[in-house]
């Protein structure tokens, strides 16, 4: 599939990882912003107060715009690494009170 | 309770530099950093990203090869991954690894966490697609990944950099949209004389722009109305340039005008900060060592004023210098004698920044952007709405907060602070300095209750020594 974003070097090990239901090839240990993005996924979560999609933003862990949902915990997927069978779910919208 | 003579917070050029000078004096050294591998953002994966990456990222990229292989000397424990949540005046540090808190206890702290990209508030700015230019460069070191059909928008040498880089990887952006101004230009050769003491980037500019020259990429200057197009995610820019509109499709739009320093940390130590009007950015205030207005917490590198990597790694041995010389390890006279050349090149190094400071600027149009303009990206808070609250008697940032959740999201303010302060500043003719920044609070990342509540059992790890 064309995407976005090329891998400089695309052969190495590749692992299974979920993204939203889906199934992707993802190289393992890579940043996983990065392989999602390569994968070709732009919509990581969507905005808590109009819904607007959002995807990565610094890559540096500062903006927060990359959240998903790892094992119940919401994380910045440009901090989190790529491992076998990783579940991951978009960002939730937390509820205001 | 990890104990150790120096906690460092950062391992990029300032943390590293510091922890190598630190444990050469005898210090034990607590480095801290959230990535899994050392380098900070501008040397990020340095010891890993092998010789053909490297060779895409240039030769300023390998300078930082030296700084993170020191790491491996005694005395220096390094923890990746660690996420510093709370600081405090004493010295007293907490954060969090692997999903565990930990608290560590340094006889000084050195902050060493590095700048932030200055936010860059356009209409549609918040699309998947748009990223700080920082965060392309990001996926190439970490990951070799690059943007395809990306352009590039903003202004500085960064910008240069990272086109060359782009274009070295085969990937060159398809267009650069430069924001800075012919009279930006005029007013920044006053400082030119002194910037040829720092000729060598001056030079590395001119060959940067040769080659984007040579490789066709089109360069729009003095571009105004920028604009990201898209439903889902971005699919153009629009922009003014030379008295028409112009639209670009793309997949990608790289934002950057400029680096600020990430002063999360020492203002949530409620450090005195002052105004540094040539970079428009809040620094905390540091004595020529790197000491804050706090004793045992020293600041270094770009979080403390944005001079660059290498003038960053010098800033760090610096403070190193004085804080063995705190602790005893070392004689006043000794300290002076090995700072007189690092002071040296200091000065070379921050040569160049005047001008670059002036012929860069930040990008008018971003400092005061259209009232429908969000630039709180978390809550979604936009332009216009921080002006009338201004109206209705809003004077600060903090005010503004309570007003309508501006940087009350998870980024906790760090890429809307500078714009609520320059609209508010705007707003009532005040000086940013008076107008004031964002209270910061811990926690600075954040954190589980879990693992807060597991902070009293034993430590996973034993203290350097």
């Amino acid at each position: 599939m064309k995407t976005a974003f090329r891998n400089l070097s695309p052969d190495g090990p590749r692992v299974p990882v979920r993204f939203d239901g889906q199934e992707l090839l993802l190289h393992d240990g890579a940043n996983l912003a990065a392989a999602l993005l390569e994968a070709g996924v732009t919509r990581f979560r969507r905005s808590p107060v109009s819904a607007a999609p959002r995807g990565p933003f610094c890559m540096m862990g500062a903006c927060f715009e990359c959240l998903v949902v790892l094992d119940g915990t919401t994380r910045q997927a440009c901090m989190l690494e790529v491992t076998a069978g990783m579940e991951i779910a978009p960002g939730k919208r937390p509820q205001h009170d | 309770m990890i104990k150790a003579d120096l906690i460092i917070l950062g391992a990029g050029p300032a943390g590293m530099a510091a922890a190598a000078r630190a444990a050469k004096l005898g210090l034990s050294v607590l480095l801290l950093d959230e990535q899994p591998r050392a380098g900070g953002q501008i040397y990020r994966n340095i010891a890993q990203s092998g010789p053909e990456r490297a060779a895409i990222l240039g030769e300023d990229y390998a300078q930082g090869l030296p700084l993170a292989k020191a790491l491996g000397q005694p005395g220096i424990t390094h923890l990746a991954g660690a996420v510093v949540w709370q600081i405090d005046a004493s010295g007293d540090v907490a954060f969090s690894r692997n999903g565990r808190a930990e608290a560590a206890q340094g006889k000084r702290v050195l902050i060493a966490n590095g700048a932030l990209e200055r936010a860059m508030p356009l209409p549609g700015w918040t699309l998947p697609g748009v990223m700080t230019a920082g965060a392309a460069q990001i996926l190439l070191k970490s990951a070799g990944v690059v943007a395809e059909r990306a352009v590039l928008a903003g202004s500085g040498p960064l910008l240069y950099l990272i086109a060359a880089q782009m274009l070295r990887a085969g990937t060159p952006p398809m267009a650069l949209i430069e924001t800075q101004t012919r009279g930006d230009f005029l007013r920044s050769l006053r400082y030119l004389p002194s910037a040829l003491i720092g000729w060598r980037y001056l030079w590395k500019g001119a060959q940067m722009l040769a080659a984007l020259r040579k490789a066709g990429v089109r360069r729009y200057k003095d571009a105004t109305r920028l604009e990201v197009l898209g439903k889902d995610r971005a699919q153009a820019i629009r922009f003014f340039q030379a008295g028409q509109y112009h639209r670009i499709a793309c997949d990608t739009v790289l934002l950057h005008h400029g680096i600020v320093p990430n002063t999360q940390a020492t203002r949530s130590l409620r450090l005195p900060h002052l105004w540094d009007e040539r970079q428009r950015a809040f620094r905390p205030r540091i004595d020529a060592w790197g000491r804050t207005g706090a004793p045992v917490i020293f600041a270094a590198g770009d979080g403390a004023g944005i001079t660059g990597a290498k003038a960053a790694e010098l800033a760090g041995a610096l403070a190193a210098l004085e804080i063995a010389h705190d602790l005893g390890h070392l004689a006043a006279g000794d300290r002076d004698l090995a700072a007189r050349p690092l002071r040296f090149r200091l000065r070379l190094e921050r040569a160049v920044r005047p001008f670059l400071d002036t012929a860069f600027p930040a990008f008018r149009g971003a400092l005061a952007p259209a009232d429908s303009t969000i630039i709180c990206r978390c809550e979604e808070v936009t332009a216009g709405a921080i002006r009338h609250y201004g109206g209705l008697g809003c004077f600060g940032p903090n005010q503004a907060k309570a007003f309508g959740r501006a940087g009350m999201g998870p980024c906790q303010g760090r890429y809307c602070g500078l714009t609520v302060t320059e609209l508010l500043a705007a707003h009532h003719g005040l000086p940013q300095a008076q107008v004031g920044a964002y209270r910061i609070r811990p926690p600075l990342k954040p954190v589980t209750l879990g693992e807060i509540a597991g902070l009293d059992e034993e430590p996973l790890i034993n203290a350097p020594h």
